[in-house]
């Protein structure tokens, strides 16, 4: 369909313990980037990495998704192992995406619904908590507006039990409309570091949230290459459907958030 | 009854209502009602197949001279079982016929450990365990811990008839007060050449990874965990051959000492293993594999499960996809029939079909692709769908929402004499049979029951 558009590039793309961790179809995520790739005229190299695997030396892009909690206690203390590999590359602006259980690894610490703390890598200045048995999970779906400009409102269902809070130094990635987001209470959906983006929304992610997806393609094109690529806007109509259908239904079912202060 | 008042009052029937009313009025009733039928209590429960089992079940039930009293499709929560216990006591809360009585419950997987020790069973029936609609039964594990907790908490000594190929099930053995039937596959010919995406339950139950030397549908098959030794047992119920077609299955059935070939009438490895649960809940009421198997062969399809109907000279085909798991099967069913498919798919998000539609990522719709003739996507998330099945590199012909004029469009578009495929989330199926069957001269669903 877009055999006369000129390649732009190449992206290295990392997923990582994709076979562990994929419980709520983050899968789609990568399936979503090889399509949209593929418009863009952008080649995509997948590198999976999964446990005992090592890390190839450059990434461009990694993605990880979520997990139950015996899942995440499979991998916690390995990826903590990864940590300063992976923190060097967020540092150098590789663009990530972190879901969920990833994102949750992705901070300081987890401590899990049975009160074992989990050690994160610490890219996100994050830390989570999950209350554990008698609290509520936080599932549903959500309309947030993120605070990265050319992403703008972001659609997805969310289902976690642990609460997220952020550190002084940290940016959510979005400000919850609908939905709870990081922890039901400070309106906050996920973090920002440089490239690297954490977030609570399945749906899956990225094919409907294509703003989201060009921008992490854009990022990684600009880490691949040193400079800006800028792919060509090309409308995808279902993917603006399926955004609008998502949102339609947050407006409609999940809680509009009400601006909790923060504790 | 309640249930009659409720269904003349026309939406919806009355499958729910009633039980809310008895359980309010009279604790300990389901106790009372459940200790009632003189064949016992079985119930069935699983992620995949609770409604097909129950209804071969309850084929084998009857032919063996036994009156099954079951539950309908969807009403499998505690609430739908008291309706059903209500409805068939008298005025003086007494079942007719107790004594023939075979109790016979599909329950939900989440709902079983508060309802397993009301209803004591003479027979639990395990299918499999499978991600399903996170949103409402939490994460998988939740659910293998539970049922392991309830039977460790007892009731009675009953007989577990558990899947061997299903890990999660199979370690169900560990919790065993009573005797235990296993069933499964042993024809290997059958197993996948290429592992499914939608893998899960790949841990075993001492935390270790699971390792299959082969697969035969997402994490069921052969399998063994090197950490703590556990491993698949070999099932006393199994299929030594099956073949598999578009329209129907033939497998060769052993059940201890007795052999039967068992014509199914029903396409997909995932209708075999059903019919091995039935054929093994069967034996646990010591009823024989050849009676079993006749009465399977001459039962119809379970409500909405491959029901096929005859709409306006086409042939429609009703298929129910709740998971990734069970949609895998179903792509894999289709498949087999080799021709160019005209697939009509819904996808609902109530809260019987999953909130959370991601799931549809995790299906393997790619292999459905190059197959596809023409495809409408449907339902309340028809744009979720289409976007599916774009990124599989295939747009379908039309996105219709409303169930209606989405049937009446793909009718319009299979050929004369060609067959239909409708694949739907619940409350989709539901609402799509309603109209299909209503189209074919049938009537609908509440008023047959
Ligand atoms: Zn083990």
């Amino acid at each position: 369909m877009t055999s006369e558009r000129p390649s732009l590039g190449t992206i290295r793309v990392v997923s990582l313990y994709d076979d562990v961790m994929s419980v709520y179809a983050d899968r789609g995520n990568l399936l979503a980037l090889q399509h949209r790739a593929a418009v863009l005229g952008v080649g995509v190299e997948v590198t999976r990495v999964s446990l005992g695997d090592a890390l190839p030396v450059e990434a461009d892009l990694l993605l990880i998704g979520g997990g139950q909690d015996r899942e995440q206690r499979r991998i916690a203390q390995e990826l903590a192992t990864r940590g300063p590999k992976l923190r060097a590359w967020a540092a150098d602006d590789v663009a990530m995406l972190a879901v969920c259980g990833g994102f949750q690894l992705f901070g300081h610490w987890y401590r899990d619904g049975q009160g074992e703390l989990l050690p994160g890598i610490g890219l996100f200045d994050v830390t989570t908590v999950a209350p554990g048995p008698g609290w509520a999970r936080c599932i549903g779906d959500v309309l947030a507006i993120s605070t990265l400009d050319d992403v703008g409102e972001v659609v997805g269902f969310e289902n976690h039990g642990g609460r997220t809070y952020l550190g002084p130094a940290a940016r959510p990635f979005a400000r919850v409309e609908h939905g709870f987001g990081n922890n039901g209470a400070d309106g906050t959906e996920g973090c920002v570091y440089r490239e690297a983006i954490g977030t609570y929304l399945h749906g899956s992610v990225l094919p409907k949230n294509l703003a989201l997806l060009d921008h992490l393609i854009e990022a990684a094109l600009r880490h691949r290459y040193g400079r800006d690529v800028r792919i060509a806007w090309e409308q995808d109509l279902y993917a603006a459907r399926a955004h609008h259908a998502a949102a339609e239904v947050a407006r409609r079912r999940a809680p509009r958030f009400e601006g909790v202060a923060r504790p | 009854m309640a249930g009659e008042a409720t269904r003349r009052l026309g939406r919806g029937g009355g499958t729910a209502l009633p039980g809310l009313v008895a359980r309010t009025l009279a604790p300990g009733l389901v106790e009372s009602l459940a200790a009632q039928p003189g064949q016992g209590v079985v119930t069935v429960t699983g992620t995949n197949g609770k409604t097909t089992t129950t209804h071969l079940v309850a084929a084998i039930a009857t032919a063996a001279g036994m009156t099954p009293l079951t539950n309908r499709t969807g009403s499998n929560l505690e609430r739908g079982l008291v309706t059903t216990l209500v409805d068939a006591a008298g005025a003086d809360g007494r079942i007719a016929d107790a004594a023939r009585t075979l109790g016979l419950f599909e329950v939900d997987e989440a709902a079983l450990p508060a309802l397993f020790p009301r209803l004591r069973p003479r027979v639990a029936v395990f299918l499999n365990l499978f991600r399903d609609q996170l949103d409402r039964y939490g994460e998988i594990d939740s659910v293998a811990a539970g049922w392991a907790r309830m039977l460790d908490a007892g009731a009675g000594t009953p007989t577990l008839v558990l899947n061997a190929d299903d890990p999660s099930v199979a370690a169900l053995a560990d919790h065993a007060r009573g005797p235990v039937v296993l069933f499964g596959v042993e024809d290997r010919s059958v197993a996948l050449t290429l592992a499914e995406h939608a893998t899960d339950a790949r841990f075993c139950a001492c935390g270790a990874r699971v390792k299959h030397e082969a697969v035969t549908m997402g994490h069921v098959g052969w399998w063994r965990c090197d950490a703590c030794g556990r491993a698949r047992q070999a099932p006393q119920v199994f299929a030594r051959r099956v073949t598999l077609s578009a329209e129907s299955s033939e497998v060769e059935v052993v059940s201890g000492e007795e052999q039967a070939t068992l014509v199914l009438p029903a396409a997909g490895l995932y209708s075999v293993y059903n019919a091995l649960a039935a054929v093994a809940a069967g034996r646990a009421l010591g009823i024989p594999l050849a009676a079993s198997v006749d009465a399977i062969a001459a039962a119809g399809p379970a409500f909405g499960r491959q029901e096929r109907f005859e709409v306006g000279g086409r042939a429609v085909r009703i298929w129910l996809a709740k998971n990734p798991a069970g949609l895998n099967e179903i792509v894999r069913a289709l498949l087999a029939a080799g021709r160019p498919l005209h697939v009509l798919a819904f996808l609902n998000d109530g809260i019987q079909d999953g909130q959370d539609v991601s799931w549809i990522y995790d299906a393997d719709l790619e292999r459905l692709t190059a197959r596809l003739e023409r495809l409408t996507c449907a339902g309340a998330r028809a744009d979720d769908l289409a976007l599916r099945f774009h990124i599989a590199g295939r747009t379908p012909e039309a996105t219709i929402g409303e169930t209606g004029p989405a049937l009446e469009a793909a009718l319009a578009a299979t050929p004369e004499g060609g067959t239909l495929d409708i694949v739907a989330t619940y409350t989709a199926m539901i609402e799509v049979r309603e109209v299909v069957a209503a189209r074919a001269g049938e009537r609908s669903y509440w008023e047959t029951a």
